[in-house]
């Protein structure tokens, strides 16, 4: 399997001039295409840290960190937002949607930023919107929709710009158990069908169940990393 | 979609940008209409001078317009009116001798302007015949006078009473005449109505032991840009070391003056109100990039560029600035065009100074369309300034913490 990211010896120390606070102490990881990963651990333990470096929102205080080869440590801030349009998708706790936009347009976006053509994004639209099960209200603004179904077009929107990775922080943290199910039933479907590789943030024992792999995280170090036989 | 974005986020919150829309719809207004009826009644008063009297340029001999003598007079050569019809917008020449006299009826006698005319031409240039009241207007072989209806009044005096005029000639001439009232005309200014006498030319000249001078040769020109591009052209080719050219604005500083003095207290005004309006405008921004950081933070991480980020925001700043003064200046274009086809009259104290200065007694606007213009781009660049506060808080976000915050 393709190694597609690759985490060495990362650290994270925030106020490092005063009290320093040691967020992530030495992570090493490796995640292969297709794999369905969830990081898992205490509120503090690291996870969003770690995945804000993974996909370039922050930056390391040691280590580097390698996407397909590519060390995005070494990128200034416009190449790493470049970056992250092409390569990385992102599915946020509170869905983060563009309030202004439908669900079409919103899930358009990120390929207009890319500059594809009118018809590709249609049909990219089409298929994923019926993917997530919303062909139906492709027309509806972000109010008019369920936190469920608003996080199924951010997973849409995710995928729209057809990443090496899905990154999700905590994406049922708002979310019902019954969508719960649903959208993971995507995501999972989408991991199966399509091979996309999807690394999660969670607490959420739920989704926990359905990862074929889990990483634990604790006091900014990982303590475990098995394989779920049960997952997805 | 940059612009589609904009236009639905600035519709976003309708309450605060239709209060927003509506300080700026307020400030446009009241800019407009206080600039409008300030030129309005500045050109009213100009048109009105350059009309009655000056036109919008003089030919003078050198000297002329300080000195003021008939000693400074000049013929009119065939060559220099040649000259000076060929200047485009210039329709005629027309003549006059004027100077000081000494006007005596009865036992009274006051000081009087007395101006020699071409009856014909200082008619199509000023409209003076319209002004008798009483009597006939003059033609170009009369030896009568006009007479202003002020002047004739103190003297008592009516239609075929003599006048008798004494005043100091061409080069020391004594001047003396005595000379039938054909006509009474009527003045706004209660300065001229105290004081004009006419002449016709011919009259005028033998009168002063000046045949065939001029003191004065005004231009008679259409308009006031037609004007301004025929001076400047004049100004060029005319011979500078015997003649001189006045244009309407060296011939009446004193209106030039109290208009820009009446623009900076304008100015000053709708500053302090654009001021007030700005911090509005300002809160508003400051509300809504902080709602937004969030969101904005979300925008760079899905992979939208800062400077993407940063037209967004600025057009949405513009288009809440743009969207209330164009209703504003729609607003204030109806209302202001309105009252220039039915202007308000002005009645009381108020009408009595516009008499003084020889203007009707009316409020005239301008729908001039640098006015509105001027309002766009005012709006337009505040709102472009206030809108560099979002930008700088996008170029310097660091989406992990606008997101953690």
């Amino acid at each position: 399997m393709k190694e597609v990211i690759k985490v060495q010896a990362i650290k994270k120390t925030y106020n490092a001039e005063s009290i320093p606070v040691h967020a992530l102490r030495g992570v090493d990881l490796s995640i292969q295409q297709g794999e369905f990963t969830a990081l898992v651990g205490p509120s503090g333990s690291g996870k969003t840290t770690l995945l804000n470096i993974i996909g370039g929102l922050d930056a390391a205080t040691e280590g580097s960190v390698l996407i397909d080869q590519q060390n995005i440590s070494q990128l200034t801030d416009s190449q790493l937002i470049d970056f992250r349009k092409e390569h990385i998708g992102f599915v946020f706790q509170a869905y983060n949607l563009i309030p202004v936009l439908t669900a079409k347009e919103n899930v358009e976006f990120v390929m207009l930023l890319q500059g594809k053509s009118q018809a590709e994004r249609d049909a990219r639209v089409k298929d994923l919107l019926g993917a997530v099960g919303l062909s139906e209200q492709i027309d509806r603004r972000p109010n008019q929709l369920s936190g469920g179904q608003q996080q199924r077009v951010a997973v849409a929107r995710a995928l729209a710009s057809k990443p090496k990775f899905v990154l999700a922080d905590e994406p049922t943290a708002n979310l019902d158990s019954k969508s719960t199910a649903d959208l993971l039933d995507i995501m999972a479907k989408l991991n199966r069908e399509e091979n996309i590789t999807f690394l999660f943030s969670t607490h959420d024992q739920r989704v926990i169940d359905r990862a074929q792999r889990i990483v634990t995280l604790e006091d900014g170090a990982i303590i475990s990393d098995e394989q779920n036989a049960i997952g997805s | 979609m940059i612009l589609k974005i904009a236009w639905r986020n600035v519709w976003r919150n309708k309450r605060r940008t239709l209060i927003t829309a509506a300080a700026i719809f307020f400030a446009v207004l009241f800019s407009v209409v206080a600039e409008s009826f300030n030129r309005g009644i500045f050109d009213g008063m100009i048109d009105n001078t350059v009309r009655f009297y000056s036109g919008y340029g003089q030919v003078l001999k050198k000297g002329y317009w300080e000195e003021r003598t008939l000693d400074k007079s000049f013929e009119l050569s065939d060559s220099l009116s040649q000259q000076l019809l060929s200047i485009d917008g210039v329709d005629q020449l027309v003549p006059r001798l004027e100077s000081f006299a000494l006007a005596s009826y009865g036992k009274i006698t006051k000081s009087s302007m007395l101006v020699g005319i071409d009856p014909s031409k200082e008619n199509q240039l000023t409209g003076l015949s319209k002004r008798v009241v009483k009597g006939a207007y003059l033609k170009a072989d009369d030896q009568a006078i006009l007479i202003s209806e002020g002047l004739a009044n103190k003297f008592k005096l009516d239609i075929q009473d003599t006048l008798v005029l004494i005043s100091q000639g061409y080069h020391g001439v004594n001047a003396a005449g005595k000379y039938p009232v054909k006509g009474i005309v009527s003045f706004g200014s209660p300065e001229l109505n105290a004081t004009m006498v006419f002449l016709p030319l011919a009259t005028a000249q033998w009168f002063y032991g000046a045949e065939g001078l001029l003191s004065t040769l005004v231009l008679d020109i259409e308009n006031k840009s037609t004007a301004e591009r025929a001076v400047a052209e004049l100004k060029k080719t005319l011979n500078a070391d015997d003649y001189e050219l006045k244009d309407w604005k060296q011939m009446m500083p004193e209106i030039i003056e109290m208009k820009a003095l009446k623009e900076s207290s304008n100015k000053i005004m709708l500053l302090v109100l654009y001021l007030i309006v700005s911090f509005g405008i300002f809160g508003v921004i400051v509300m809504m990039t902080k709602e937004r950081q969030y969101e904005f933070a979300v925008l760079l991480s899905i992979g939208m560029q800062r400077r993407t980020l940063s037209m967004i925001t600025w057009l949405e700043t513009v288009l809440l600035g743009v969207f209330g003064a164009l209703i504003g200046i729609v607003a204030s274009y109806a209302m202001m065009y309105y009252i220039l086809l039915n202007p308000i009259k002005v009645t009381g104290d108020m009408a009595v100074a516009y008499e003084k200065f020889g203007i009707e007694p009316i409020l005239l606007t301008s729908v001039d369309l640098d006015i509105f213009a001027n309002q766009a781009i005012t709006v337009f660049v505040i709102t472009s300034l206030i809108a560099l506060y979002p930008l700088n808080k996008i170029w310097k976000m660091k989406p992990v913490d606008a997101m953690r915050s």
